[in-house]
């Protein structure tokens, strides 16, 4: 079953003189439980397309369905909503709300969602214990790792259970232990049947893909399905 | 995601910022209560001064020399007591006072009112004996040497001591003190009004002030409703009997009563009361405008928080719900901490005068502050509400 489908999709920024084609004409289907991973260099118009596909931009021109929805007919409230149910995003510099407890930097979608609180907090500790991060509820991002800041954020990408988790160079600002730690969890999503997305710069942060896309100048340069290289535990 | 969930985000917003919350509120606490303060000054003052001239009685008419003219004469005053002419007019008392100092073995004390008058003063005045007696027709047939003082002046020359039939030296003469008036509950504000001497006026006029014309003549009314009566009698009475001098427009006298007084009075503390509220308003939109730039602050530098919370979700609403909840608490907690300054501020007397709070300026007071925090908060709760996820997500 098809979860997203990219149409010819292009991003321009700027005007006259300045302008940039971020993307020019991309298309692209990915199915149900795909785990597959995006890499470029940089300017090749990657992180455009992921912000796309997560609803956090829209395309200049192109069409984009999420489950077949076409999303640019979506108003502010549904895509809103959109963002909340299907998607769950993880960032590269972790994303995390400030002063704020890793417990209820977990629960935040789960209120915007309107989940009751005691609902809320019970799958929020779920969702952080599946992180390995149960014991740090209540610490809050300053006083957590970059490694356990992203798990929190994974967590919180999680606790939704959305269909499609879009990772945007989740482990750029990680040493490879954390790396590790995050693209272990990745592995356990999909072995339970969740699509990933994933963009990267190391080639053996892609090769645990099962499918990879290199774009280049916006453009998608080679679409190939590979043999997952699983890393054995030491 | 109800409202109170998004009170609660607003709350851990303004507490993440304690300090700049707290001077936020200050600014807005400082107008709410300067507004309620100087409102309440403004208003008490006005009591004050109603207080006063009720304490001067309703029931009676002054009539004034002006201009330091000669117009009220011993004449003049036997002519006001008229049975037929004025019938409503039930006693005129005429007055001449002076300022006078009054020893008593080696104390001094500075009257400001020595007043010479007939017995019926005491009465058209509203000052009645407290202990000892008023002096007596006779007293005043015979000029007898006796004075009746006020509390403040017992106090002065006889501490501790019981002042009737104690023997004072006004300005050289005798006097022989018969009575002590009661305290007069308006004694404060310029004048204090328990800092008089009453005499007879046949006395004071032989021995201090000479058989001049008077300052004034009190003329007491049968009632408080026979006031304007009373006041038409007296002024036909008194155009008769007093020329008006050639070439001048303006009488030589002018007739007061304590309600005329009482609305210009009025008049004038409420000009007074608004001048002191409008400049406190300015403050409170001060205060608003200090809420706007914190806002516009805090919308700037959360605006990352801002896109994370959209790619989590949040739809606009609770964005702009939240940046007003929080706009409209600072207000509002500063608004209510304001109007408990002011309740305590109006304990206290502020440049002499007692504070009297009026209610509908605490009511008002909040309202514009939470009218502010609303307003002043919406600009910055827009534009927090309006961003696209993906340019508050690049903000730097």
């Amino acid at each position: 079953m098809t979860v997203l489908d990219v149409q010819s999709v292009t991003k321009v920024y700027g005007e006259g003189a300045a302008t940039v084609h971020a993307l020019r004409g991309v298309s692209l289907r990915v199915q149900r439980g795909e785990y597959m991973a995006i890499m470029g260099s940089s300017g090749s118009g990657k992180s455009t397309l992921m912000n796309i596909l997560g609803c956090l931009d829209i395309p200049s021109a192109g069409r984009y369905l999420l489950d077949g929805v076409d999303v640019s007919r979506l108003n502010d409230r549904q895509l809103a909503l959109v963002r909340n149910r299907r998607i769950g995003f993880v960032f590269q510099s972790f994303n995390l709300i400030p002063r704020t407890s890793a417990l209820a930097n977990v629960e935040l979608p789960l209120a915007y969602a309107g989940v009751k609180a005691a609902e809320r907090r019970r799958r929020a500790r779920v969702a952080l214990d599946m992180v390995g991060l149960a014991d740090r509820a209540d610490h809050e991002p300053n006083q957590l790792s970059g490694g356990q800041q992203q798990r929190v954020a994974v967590a919180r990408a999680l606790v939704t259970e959305p269909a499609l988790v879009l990772a945007d160079e989740p482990t750029g600002n990680l040493d490879s232990r954390s790396t590790e730690d995050i693209l272990g969890i990745f592995d356990d999503l999909h072995a339970a049947g969740r699509t990933i997305l994933l963009i990267t710069h190391e080639e053996d942060v892609a090769a645990r893909a099962s499918r990879l896309i290199r774009l280049f100048d916006g453009q998608i340069a080679s679409d190939v399905q590979q043999e997952r290289v699983l890393h054995e535990p030491v | 995601m109800n409202l109170f969930e998004v009170l609660r985000f607003a709350v851990r917003g303004i507490g993440a910022n304690k300090l700049r919350s707290g001077l936020t509120m200050l600014g807005i606490l400082i107008g709410v209560a300067a507004v309620i303060l100087l409102v309440a000054v403004g208003n008490g003052s006005a009591r004050e001064v109603a207080e006063r001239i009720e304490a001067l009685g309703t029931r009676t008419l002054t009539v004034q020399g002006v201009g330091g003219g000669s117009a009220l004469t011993r004449q003049v005053a036997e002519a006001l007591d008229d049975p037929v002419l004025a019938p409503d007019v039930t006693s005129v008392s005429p007055v001449a006072s002076t300022q006078a100092t009054l020893t008593y073995e080696g104390t001094d004390h500075s009257v400001q009112q020595f007043v010479g008058s007939y017995p019926s003063y005491f009465g058209a005045s509203n000052s009645p004996v407290g202990s000892g007696s008023a002096f007596t027709d006779d007293d005043l047939k015979q000029g007898r040497r006796v004075v009746v003082i006020g509390r403040t002046v017992a106090e002065e020359l006889f501490p501790g001591a019981d002042p009737i039939g104690m023997e004072i030296t006004v300005s050289g003469a005798l006097f022989t003190v018969v009575g002590v008036l009661d305290e007069k509950s308006s004694a404060s504000g310029f004048m204090d009004a328990n800092d008089v001497a009453i005499a007879p006026l046949t006395a004071v006029q032989q021995a201090l002030t000479g058989y001049g014309p008077f300052n004034s003549i009190i003329v007491e009314a049968a009632s408080s409703e026979k006031v304007a009566d009373a006041q038409s009698q007296v002024s036909l009475i008194l155009s008769q009997r007093i020329e008006t001098a050639a070439g001048s427009t303006s009488q030589p006298y002018r007739i007061q009563n304590a309600s005329q007084l009482l609305e210009t009075q009025t008049e004038t503390a409420d000009t007074f009361t608004t001048l002191l509220g409008a400049v406190a308003g300015i403050s409170l939109l001060v205060g608003g405008i200090g809420i706007t730039n914190i806002m516009l602050v805090t919308v700037t530098e959360r605006t990352r928080e801002i896109g994370i919370r959209k790619a989590l979700g949040a739809p606009r609403r609770v964005i702009l719900t939240q940046f007003l909840a929080e706009a409209t608490m600072l207000s509002l907690l500063g608004g209510g901490l304001g109007v408990a300054a002011a309740l305590i501020g109006s304990n206290f007397t502020i440049v002499g005068v007692k504070p009297v709070i009026v209610p509908s300026s605490i009511a008002l007071a909040l309202c514009v502050s939470v009218a502010i925090g609303l307003f002043f908060g919406s600009v910055p709760a827009n534009r927090a509400a309006g961003l696209r996820p993906i340019d508050a997500l690049r903000y730097e």
